[in-house]
């Protein structure tokens, strides 16, 4: 899934300066499930501007509400009359809610509550971690389920570099070295000379390089 | 493939080859650099030119080969992959060989993390062991990365990689070795030794598998200047393994830069004799000056002179 991270409440407040009312718009998807932008997090959200404002003598009205989904056009058409009489809308959904958004409400200031991050999943409670670079051509069953594009902080693909050491990478101890958990991997399973194999320069084009990419499905199309 | 490369000269010829690095300054004038060439360049086969090493920006590696080539001086340009996309990795070589450069050195390169731009979005198109092998195939079959032929002047590269046997997975570390040699690597030039007996394990797997036969193994040596010099690779460069009896005798060293020197000649005489080692490749780091005094004392000089 997709892990984002709420802004420092001082930017999110700085882009609805001007602001007298405001609507924050929830995302029951993604990210409810990290627990940065669901239900909950929007009326903390909404609740710690309103204070801030107060504390500096300057009343903000907030309205709420959290879409199903803020990646698909049919949940963002129930904002239609909540957003009619604010200044400002708040997602707390990904960055595609805050396009969604934006481009179905094009004469509304909308602005974004978090950070999208990296598609990843939870490794303990509280704790999520990158898994998928998204670069459009998975190459996991050469690298023992492991992905050194996005694992490897150097997107190796015939690694391990030199800086990888007692099983972590050069740039952090807190890093595992992405070559090692492979190596140790296609090891277990007596897959070492696939590594030897020599892999060919990745085709970039099926990744964000090709410019943004589009997924058709003709067979649940409608019309 | 022979190349016009003097260094491969040598080598092939049997030679043991002697290299150091000439590290370009964060500023705009050669000026240091065409000092350390001149100071070098009867002392050395081959100089490496670094390419923004630990990813801080300094003179472009390919412009400062020039200023080597001007001094007499044969330099080895490094590439790594952590700036460029593979278009101006192709540009920036088909230009270096246009200068004159004959000796390439591709790597991978340090991660922008350590460097004075650590929010740089770095690049990492394609990694080291594919530039090698399209590096080769530019030069065998005269192709462009992308397959299109290259109708005339292809670069023909004497091309070499780097070998650290110091990092992990240990045991990968040869199988590692023998895929670049595999993709094209002709030299190889290691991390900087300080331990001898790991290296000497290398070695044997090395041999072991007669890696030694199909590549030349430049051994890395580094002169330190201090004991903390010496804990500090000890403890916060990644891939470096130190052992604590060269900390504590620069320690109890009168005067430690002398016993630095005493080290690295120490650490030569012994490399000479492992087999398998081709050449030595000394990474005097900001100490450039000590290289001919290291060389000579180490029974390297003079050097020998090729046609």
């Amino acid at each position: 899934m997709i892990i984002a991270q709420q802004k420092p409440i001082k930017d999110i407040a700085a882009m609805i300066a001007d602001c007298k009312k405001v609507l924050l718009v929830g995302c029951a998807g993604c990210v409810t499930v990290c627990l940065s932008g669901g239900e909950k997090e929007t009326e903390v959200l909404a609740s710690s501007l309103r204070i801030m404002r107060r504390l500096q003598g300057n009343h903000l009205e907030t309205v709420t509400y959290t879409a199903t989904r803020q990646c698909d056009p049919e949940y963002i058409e129930a904002l239609e009359n909540l957003v009619k009489d604010v200044d400002a809308v708040v997602s707390l959904a990904c960055g595609v809610g805050v396009q969604y958004i934006a481009e179905r409400f094009h004469d509304k200031w909308v602005v974004p509550a978090q950070n999208t991050m990296f598609v990843g999943g939870s490794t303990a409670h509280g704790v999520w971690e990158e898994r998928c670079g998204l670069c459009g051509d998975c190459i996991l069953h050469r690298t023992g389920g492991i992905c050194p594009i996005i694992r490897c902080s150097k997107s190796i693909l015939n690694g391990p570099c030199g800086g990888s050491q007692y099983g972590k990478c050069e740039i952090s101890k807190d890093v595992d070295c992405a070559w090692q958990l492979i190596y140790d991997r296609m090891k277990a399973l007596g897959k070492l000379d696939k590594l030897l194999e020599i892999q060919p320069p990745k085709d970039w084009s099926k990744s964000r390089d090709g410019g943004p990419r589009k997924a058709i499905r003709e067979d649940v199309m409608i019309g | 493939m022979k190349t016009e490369s003097k260094l491969q000269k040598l080598l092939d010829s049997g030679h043991f080859a002697v290299t150091a690095e000439i590290g370009p300054p964060k500023h705009a004038s050669a000026h240091g650099i065409r000092h350390h060439a001149h100071m070098l360049k009867d002392y050395v086969d081959a100089t490496n030119i670094t390419d923004c090493q630990t990813a801080i920006v300094r003179l472009s590696s390919i412009a400062s080969a020039v200023h080597i080539l001007d001094c007499g001086l044969e330099p080895i340009v490094q590439m790594t992959c952590r700036d460029r996309n593979r278009i101006a990795i192709q540009s920036d070589l088909l230009g270096a060989y246009s200068l004159g450069v004959r000796n390439l050195l591709c790597l991978s390169g340090d991660h922008q993390k350590f460097g004075n731009e650590p929010s740089a979005k770095n690049v990492y198109d394609i990694d080291s062991i594919q530039l090698i092998y399209l590096m080769r195939r530019m030069r065998e079959e005269k192709l462009f990365f992308s397959g299109e032929p290259i109708k005339e002047h292809e670069p023909r590269f004497f091309i070499g990689a780097v070998a650290n046997p110091f990092a992990d997975p240990f045991e990968f570390r040869v199988a590692r070795l023998e895929k670049k040699v595999e993709a094209g690597a002709e030299f190889i030039q290691t991390q900087c030794i300080f331990d001898m007996e790991r290296f000497e394990r290398f070695m044997e797997m090395v041999r072991e598998r007669g890696i030694h036969e199909r590549v030349h193994i430049l051994a890395g040596v580094t002169p330190l200047k201090s004991w903390r010099a010496a804990k500090y690779l000890q403890t916060s460069v990644s891939g470096m393994i130190v052992p604590d009896d060269i900390v504590e005798r620069l320690k109890k060293a009168e005067d430690p830069k002398r016993e630095g020197i005493e080290i690295c000649i120490e650490q030569i005489k012994h490399i000479r004799n492992i087999p398998g080692v081709h050449g030595v490749h000394i990474m005097a780091i900001a100490w450039e000056e000590v290289v001919p005094e290291i060389v000579e004392r180490s029974g390297l000089f003079p050097r020998p002179k090729v046609e």
